[in-house]
């Protein structure tokens, strides 16, 4: 099996008296959608938001392609290749998907903005994720459905030449069509190259689409399993009591 | 997978029905657009050009331009806080206190009518930036902000223009603004060359549409409604150059000069919004303030500008005011001003909710409000009637902005 393109070795971190984070050890691989999975107050979000450089770690080290990295703040994150889909997308409804999709970072001639660049390269990664089921382009935002709106956040987080993409819970307020539209285009993220990292409570998305899973429970990763080793009830376990029967000693 | 089924590629072929249903699509979404205001202007003309013989005539259109010249300017200004979903109250006195320092620069200090007019406009955007630090850095809500400098600036146009009352104005490049007109030659050579400077844009923007993977528009429609503009603006420059004067004694033809100003705002705020970073974060702020900032987006400079911005085009109202009045009075940009500056925005299709809105909008509210006060002043009724009627439309338009934008919600 090829290196993690990002390891964290024991990452702690503390709110106050609180010990969110345990000596957590977690990798995520390039081609790969590895699922972190864990009840509510596990400390799945305060995770993702020390890689997106929204917290810092207070002890651990960070692995990046291979070289150990500082990542102080979200600029740091996303010079990286690393980019953060929230899950309530922060888009803007009144602008159409090409401008969501380059929001801050327009591409410009002089000080005028360089539309036509805009678009192609919007159609071109649109077309990258096979995504064709949006009217137009240039449709705003408003105008789009629950799935649509998450396709343009993910596509927004791609167009960077992003490595690293975390998704929070990308299918939890979408019905059964549209989350099975969003894990295909998850699942085509991973295997157009890109690392994913998909957090999610929904097992089911998680089976379907994810190659490893990464239990935390109460602030310590468990164990990092293959989703082919293991079966839903064994991870059940894993989030609900920190270890299983079958796959806990594994480590 | 039923979803699939609407599946359109991201190139779409344009049709006159899509862009039909496009624009259905639009309104659906909360963008009425200028639609309702261009048939308002419609409706009302007619309305009025049957129940009065003084409406449509040469001499009325010229004073109805340049009647509504300065609440234009401040509404256009209005337009970059509107955006934001702020709102400038102060803009009116802001234009009063602009008029009266440059006013008072030239009579008493004897500067050039330009320093004195640059001096006004740095005495705006400080203004401006003021209010817009208020806002954006204490938090204070744009409301009571600007609630509480259109009562201070009030004050200060009463002690700037003193025990006299009004200041009066004698310099004749300033006074020429409102009160001189383009010889008609001159007219017509400017209709042809901005009319075509203005449709050469257009087609290379839409030649260039064509090659890019979406077409920005039919051509069909563009050529539709640049035939329709270019007659509406011959029409105007036409009935412009007509004789409004007694010919004898005195001859007056021509466009107002306040017209080329008026364009020259239109087209500079229109690039701002339309073209630069600039604008596009205003839109954004506007929509999404948190999805803005998160996208590196500086928030609280946008939210400045805007106000810099809204109280420099004051600025420029305030010295089309002491041209229209060779004078400031302590009540300049007072009474209606305000009011009738954001009717115009919010009739033209801004909306006071943030996001949605386009220079164009004072420009065609600001015709709607100054149709109605003119047209029912020729029709003799009070201005008691006169102010239900525009409060109504105002309404109206409000109504009109509220609803589209809860159908936009759901």
């Amino acid at each position: 099996m090829s290196d993690p393109i990002l390891s964290l070795r024991g990452i702690n971190k503390s709110f106050g008296p609180v010990h969110v984070l345990k000596d957590v050890d977690f990798d995520a691989y390039a081609g790969k959608v590895t699922a972190l999975v864990g009840d509510n107050g596990a400390g799945k979000s305060t995770l993702i938001k020390c890689i997106a450089g929204i917290y810092i770690a207070e002890t651990g080290e960070i692995t990046f392609e291979g070289k150990k990295v500082d990542i102080d703040n979200p600029r740091d994150a996303t010079a990286l290749g690393i980019e953060v889909v929230y899950q309530d997308l922060a888009l803007c409804d009144n602008l159409d998907i090409v401008q969501n999709m380059f929001l801050g970072r327009e591409e410009r001639t002089g000080i005028v903005l360089n539309e036509p660049s805009m678009e192609a390269l919007a159609a071109k990664t649109l077309d990258g994720l096979s995504v064709r089921t949006v009217k137009s382009i240039r449709q705003v935002v408003a105008s789009l459905s629950g799935g649509q709106r998450q396709t343009v956040a993910i596509a927004r987080a791609v167009l960077w030449n992003s490595k690293l993409v975390i998704l929070d819970e990308p299918t939890a307020a979408l019905g059964v069509a549209q989350t099975e539209q969003v894990l295909k285009l998850v699942r085509r993220l991973a295997d157009n190259g890109l690392a994913v990292i998909l957090i999610s409570h929904n097992l089911n998305d998680v089976f379907a689409v994810a190659d490893y899973i990464a239990p935390l429970y109460l602030g310590t990763m468990t164990t990092q399993v293959e989703t082919k080793n293991v079966t839903a009830s064994q991870v059940v376990e894993l989030i609900t009591t920190g270890k299983s029967s079958g796959v806990g000693a594994s480590k | 997978m039923s979803h699939d089924q609407e599946t359109i590629s991201a190139v779409q072929e344009l049709s006159m029905r899509s862009v039909a249903s496009d624009y259905i699509a639009r309104v659906k979404s909360g963008d009425i657009g200028a639609l309702p205001a261009i048939l308002g202007l419609l409706a009302l003309g007619i309305i009025f050009k049957f129940s009065s013989q003084y409406f449509l005539t040469d001499r009325n259109l010229a004073n109805l331009i340049t009647q509504s010249a300065p609440v234009m300017v401040i509404a256009m200004g209005l337009i970059f806080v509107l955006l934001l979903g702020e709102i400038d109250l102060a803009a009116g006195f802001t234009s009063g206190v602009c008029g009266a320092s440059m006013v008072l620069l030239i009579n008493n200090h004897k500067f050039p009518w330009y320093v004195a007019f640059i001096v006004s406009m740095i005495v705006g955007t400080a203004l401006g930036f003021a209010m817009g630090l208020l806002r954006a850095r204490l938090g204070i809500p744009s409301f009571v902000v600007t609630l509480s400098a259109f009562l201070a600036f009030q004050g200060v146009l009463l002690l700037m223009a003193g025990e006299g009352g009004t200041i009066p104005l004698q310099d004749r490049f300033i006074v020429a603004v409102e009160n001189n007109n383009l010889s008609p030659t001159q007219s017509w050579i400017f209709y042809v060359v901005a009319m075509g400077a203005y449709i050469l844009y257009g087609l290379r923007r839409v030649i260039r549409g064509r090659k890019a993977t979406v077409k920005l528009e039919l051509f069909k429609v563009w050529l539709l409604r640049n035939a329709i503009l270019t007659v509406l603006a011959g029409a105007a420059t036409y009935m412009l150059n007509g004789q409004r004067g007694n010919p004898p004694q005195s001859s007056i033809k021509g466009m107002p000069i306040v017209v080329l100003v008026l364009l020259g705002l239109l087209f500079a705020g229109t690039f701002t919004l339309q073209k630069t970073k600039f604008g596009r974060y205003l839109y954004a702020v506007g929509g999404n303030a948190e999805a803005a900032r998160r996208a590196g987006i500086n928030v609280t400079y946008i939210r400045t500008m805007a106000f810099v911005i809204c109280s420099g085009f004051a600025a420029i109202a305030g010295m089309l005011f002491a041209s229209r009045s060779n004078s400031i009075s302590p009540t300049t940009g007072g009474g209606t001003t305000l009011l009738y500056a954001v009717g115009a925005a919010v009739i033209g299709g801004t909306s006071l909710f943030g996001g949605r809105g386009k220079m164009r909008d004072a420009v065609l509210g600001g015709l709607v409000v100054a149709t109605i006060d003119n047209g029912m002043g020729l029709l003799g009724f009070s201005s008691g009637t006169q102010y239900l009627v525009t409060g109504g439309v105002l309404l109206l338009s409000a109504s009109v902005d509220a609803i589209s934008r809860k159908g936009a919600a759901v």
